[in-house]
């Protein structure tokens, strides 16, 4: 008897279905007018935690970037003692490098397996480097070239094999210092990672920030409807078509959150990179379009799911059926 | 239509359960009068019809369905074949009287047309015709309650379960109320209504059901409200 009068509903889906979704747009225009203090809050926060960690997805990327192009470039220096270091430096304390030492080194050096190339700086050569890196600096006046140091510029097979050069070359007759130049960019990408881990744990604390509003939001929502819902029950909506309205207006406040997660990121880029650094730090090779874009959509997604499934969560234990 | 079959309830954190051992059952067609005092078990005896509770012990069946194995995403299904009406009128305020009728056909996916057809022909059973666009507010509570009637009957379900529908009317307005429930009674829908309202089930003169204390103490056709010796 009760399939009979279900009968006729079942065969007219899509007027149904339409039916359906005129319904619950109406109602998720009404709620979240109804909460547009909260949903704005959610909104706000949900685009901070996914602006900082698209941020942090990004920044990530530069220091890969960085290091791909840094660690090709980077070589272990072997400096030499010049007549100045003589006298200041106490690896140098037997005067200035000699051409027979320079001679050992070179054979020895060649005679190892991990070095691919080795190049020689002269004192000149290093003085116009010098000159040229710091040519807008006062300091590149106080320099002469007898200040500055010969050295060995060492190509690594693998850079990571530092440690072989260290031990064959620092203490040897007319070598001031041994440095691994990587280890100079290590602070550096220390220092971003550092950075990144920081983003990622106040992304963390916007992301509970956000969802809790998001929980609140929904539960407020729920408890102002409880008329409509109750009577929804009643006469028998089905549990997912009562609360997708409002698992409908908490992902409609998430995507509003990500789309200006998404704005922030690409202004950021163009603003802060595209404008400011990369005019003033010609040295670094930044990220391009394709890493930001590449990073988009993720943030579109959990933008979206998360407040879905919190909402969804948070109706299971407010909205009884 | 309905079967209790030896069924008890207890809520937790109330050592007395709200209903014990009650057997009884109801055909299809039937007007019942669910009568007993206040906390003797009545709502208690409508919620489980209406599977917002489960038994503790026994099975309630209605509409030839095992209440205890309809799983949850069942019930929303098995409401749509019932009506309920309260005392409370349960009616959206800022909806008029035909849109708050038309809402309980959109929730479960009725087709435009179909709703358009539907509102103003139980509008007009209930005798609320030309009153679709009123506000519930504008109307008085006898009016009110008509509007529920109307909602709960516009499915045009098997079984309408009535909690003290007359409980806020005055005996003039509700006379009314119970000449229209008895109306939809003889189109076949069973009817159960829960109330206090002596006058009435005297009048009336239909199957009376009473509990006390969550046992059934009196199954009588034809009975009035209290004991008759």
């Amino acid at each position: 008897m009760a399939g009979a009068r279900a009968g006729p509903l079942s065969k007219l889906p899509h007027r149904k279905d339409a039916m359906r979704a005129q319904f619950v747009l109406s109602e998720i225009g009404v709620g979240l007018r109804r909460n547009l203090t909260m949903t704005f809050a959610v909104i706000v926060s949900v685009a901070l935690s996914l602006a900082l960690a698209g941020g942090s997805l990004l920044a990530r990327e530069q220091v890969s970037t960085m290091k791909g192009y840094w660690y090709d470039k980077v070589q272990v220096s072997i400096y030499l003692c010049n007549k100045n270091d003589a006298s200041s430096d106490a690896n140098c304390a037997k005067g200035p490098v000699t051409q027979q030492q320079k001679r050992e080194i070179k054979a020895d050096l060649d005679k190892l397996d991990v070095v691919e190339k080795v190049y020689y700086e002269s004192a000149d050569e290093a003085y116009k480097h010098y000159k040229e890196q710091f040519k807008d600096s006062p300091l590149a006046d106080s320099l002469t070239p007898d200040q500055m140091q010969e050295s060995y510029r060492v190509k690594l097979k693998d850079p990571t094999k530092y440690q072989v050069l260290q031990t064959a070359f620092s203490g040897r007759q007319g070598v001031q210092e041994v440095q691994d130049q990587r280890s100079l960019l290590e602070n550096l990408f220390n220092l971003l990672n550092g950075m990144n881990i920081a983003a990622l744990c106040v992304m963390a604390l916007m992301l509970v920030v956000a969802l809790l509003l998001i929980v609140n939001t929904v539960r407020v929502s729920a408890f102002s409807r409880r008329r409509e819902t109750g009577i929804m029950r009643l006469v028998g909506a089905s549990s997912f078509y009562i609360q997708l309205p409002f698992i409908l207006e908490a992902a409609l406040a998430g995507l509003i959150g990500a789309g200006f997660a998404c704005v922030l990121l690409v202004g950021g880029k163009y603003f802060l990179i595209n404008n400011w650094l990369q005019q003033k730090i010609v040295l670094i090779n930044f990220i391009g379009w394709d890493a930001v874009i590449k990073v988009l959509p993720f943030i579109i997604a959990v933008g979206v799911l998360m407040p879905a499934v919190a909402a969804f969560i948070t109706l299971r234990k407010y909205l009884k059926v | 239509m309905i079967r209790f079959n030896s069924v008890s309830k207890s809520y937790p954190k109330q050592n007395r359960p709200a209903l014990r051992d009650v057997s009884l059952e109801i055909e299809r067609g039937e007007f019942v009068f669910l009568v007993g005092s206040s906390g003797s078990g009545k709502s208690t005896f409508l919620r489980l019809i209406l599977r917002e509770e489960r038994a503790s012990h026994g099975q309630v069946h209605v509409l030839g369905k095992d209440l205890a194995r309809l799983s949850n995403w069942k019930v929303p299904h098995m409401r749509r074949q019932l009506g309920t009406v309260f005392q409370d009128f349960r009616l959206l305020v800022n909806k008029t009287v035909g849109e708050n009728v038309a809402f309980a056909l959109e929730v479960i996916g009725k087709s435009r047309g179909q709703i358009r057809k539907t509102v103003p022909e139980v509008l007009d059973l209930v005798g609320l015709g030309g009153k679709e666009d009123r506000m519930p507010g504008e109307l008085s509570g006898g009016e009110q309650q008509r509007v529920a009637i109307a909602r709960a009957f516009a499915n045009r379900p098997m079984l309408l379960i009535a909690d003290e529908p007359t409980g806020n009317l005055d005996p003039q307005t509700s006379v009314g109320i119970m000449k229209l429930l008895d109306r939809i009674n003889r189109t076949g829908t069973t009817v159960v209504m829960a109330t206090h309202d002596q006058q009435i089930v005297d009048q009336m003169r239909k199957r009376v059901i009473e509990l006390e204390t969550g046992r059934l103490v009196r199954d009588q056709s034809r009975g009035v409200y209290g004991y008759q010796h």
